[in-house]
């Protein structure tokens, strides 16, 4: 899986958890908490979204890595290598 | 037979629109089961039966703004032969037959209309969704009959505007202006009417966060535990221990204790707005039961819809301003609660405890008291009793 179709996944991801964000602007290098009032809960419904679609199973200390869409995009690339 | 009635979900609504009918005549419905759904300033929220038996004829349909008390259906209790008088005449708002015993809430002059207004033009919120969804502007909608521009106004601009655009990604039906003034009115009328008293204690996290961490280590991303769920359930405890603390004053002024802890969880919607919906039964649910309970009702209050039991049912509120937030959250009571519990974000903190000083992860909880009831002693309990349950957390 290329990165334009990893990152596919994580916006599905992070669109399921939060629909009303998808037709607005997403930094990649900004955490998702900072641009859209992301909050611990929606945090963690995106991680379970993610293993969902990715496999890809976060332990807990490894949660502020995913913390921006490039962070997230490098550490499922990383997982799944 | 029995009326199913417009319910009053919170201290400040007039009136409701209905958007949807979810069960037709002749379906049976159980007590419990949603059988319509309500347009409020809080979002749709799906009316609930409080009876059994077949939904027999509905005198509302979907588009019309009602008053609370309005009948909007009748439901033929089992047994009881289909009815002839297709609709009988008004009767005059009451609590809905068969209903436990609640405090109502003694009306007050609401200073928020259900229905918002451009220059002078009434608009409900049902229909300036739908015409937000569509791309129609107010401007060009013309008023109804009654001088108010709801659903039907809209639907008649939107079929004469030609197709729709594409519509906007918010929550159906949520209206977050709206939303404000319920909040304000509601808020206000609290520290109006109720004589607050806050008592606050920082307790030591780090006993459940290193016992929560080594559980949701061992277990699937879709296993683990939040760490506000532990606390909801350890909060709901000591609100049970603390009965004065725990339910609902009523129309007379007098205080009901309740036998169960049915806790308000305030959850923030982006972009602003806040709704307290209620976890039934709390005290009673094992911790994955509630962390579905919690991961369901978020995801209801920021995408779907809430039921009107929810609403209704709070007998305390459970308010967590979150991480990397807050030191310290005051929080105001929800009327017709007594009681409300404010957490800010865990911190670390130099903690001294046995002579020795050393740095824990700490969380600053304010309890809010409603001095017509209670008095601090009662919120220092509950505080004290917290601590005690958080530093036992495989108890929880």
């Amino acid at each position: 899986m290329n990165d334009t179709e990893l990152e596919q996944q994580i916006r599905d991801a992070l669109y399921s958890v939060a629909p009303d964000l998808a037709d607005q602007p997403l930094d990649p290098a900004q955490p998702f908490r900072d641009q859209f009032d992301f909050d611990s809960m929606d945090f963690m419904h995106f991680i379970t979204e993610l293993a969902r679609r990715t496999g890809v199973q976060v332990p807990e200390r490894d949660y502020p890595q995913l913390a921006t869409l490039s962070g997230a995009l490098a550490y499922v690339r990383g997982q799944r290598a | 037979m029995s009326a199913f009635r417009m319910p009053s979900l919170g201290a400040d609504m007039d009136d409701g629109t209905l958007v949807e009918w979810m069960k037709q005549p002749g379906d049976h419905v159980r007590r419990g089961d949603a059988i319509a759904a309500v347009e409020t300033q809080k979002g749709a929220i799906e009316i609930e039966s409080f009876e059994t038996g077949v939904l027999d004829d509905i005198r509302v349909q979907v588009g019309e703004k009602v008053p609370v008390g309005t009948v909007l259906a009748m439901i033929r209790t089992d047994g009881e032969a289909e009815s002839t008088a297709p609709s009988a005449p008004p009767t005059p708002p009451s609590p809905p037959a068969g209903e436990p015993a609640r405090t109502s809430v003694p009306s007050v002059p609401a200073p928020a209309s259900a229905a918002g207004s451009i220059g002078n033009v009434r608009i409900t919120p049902a229909a300036r969704q739908r015409a937000r969804e569509r791309g129609i502007d107010m401007a060009t909608v013309a008023r109804g009959p009654d001088g108010v521009i709801g659903l039907r106004e809209v639907d008649a601009a939107a079929s004469s505007a030609g197709p729709s655009r594409a519509p906007a990604a918010a929550k159906p039906g949520l209206d977050l202006a709206e939303m404000r003034k319920a909040i304000a009115a509601a808020m206000a009328r609290s520290w109006r009417e109720i004589p607050h008293y806050f008592v606050r204690s920082v307790l030591d996290m780090e006993p459940m966060l290193a016992w929560l961490e080594q559980r949701n280590a061992d277990r699937p991303v879709a296993g683990r535990l939040h760490y506000a769920v532990p606390l909801i359930k350890a909060t709901a405890l000591a609100l049970k221990a603390v009965p004065v603390l725990n339910g609902q004053r009523d129309d007379d002024g007098g205080f009901r204790p309740a036998d169960a802890v049915h806790l308000g969880i305030a959850i923030a919607l982006r972009g602003g707005g806040l709704v307290a919906p209620a976890i039934l039964d709390a005290e009673r649910l094992d911790l994955d039961t509630l962390m579905q309970r919690l991961d369901d009702l978020v995801r209801r209050v920021r995408t779907g819809r809430l039921r009107s039991s929810e609403m209704t049912a709070a007998t305390a509120t459970f308010s967590n301003l979150g991480e990397h937030t807050a030191d310290a959250l005051q929080p105001v009571i929800y009327p017709p609660q007594v009681a409300i519990v404010g957490c800010g974000c865990i911190a670390e903190r130099p903690w001294a405890e046995a002579n020795a000083l050393s740095v824990r992860r700490t969380l600053e909880v304010t309890v809010g008291g409603d001095h017509r009831v209670s008095d601090g002693r009662s919120a220092a309990r509950l505080l004290n009793d917290l601590a005690r349950r958080l530093s036992h957390p495989e108890q929880l």
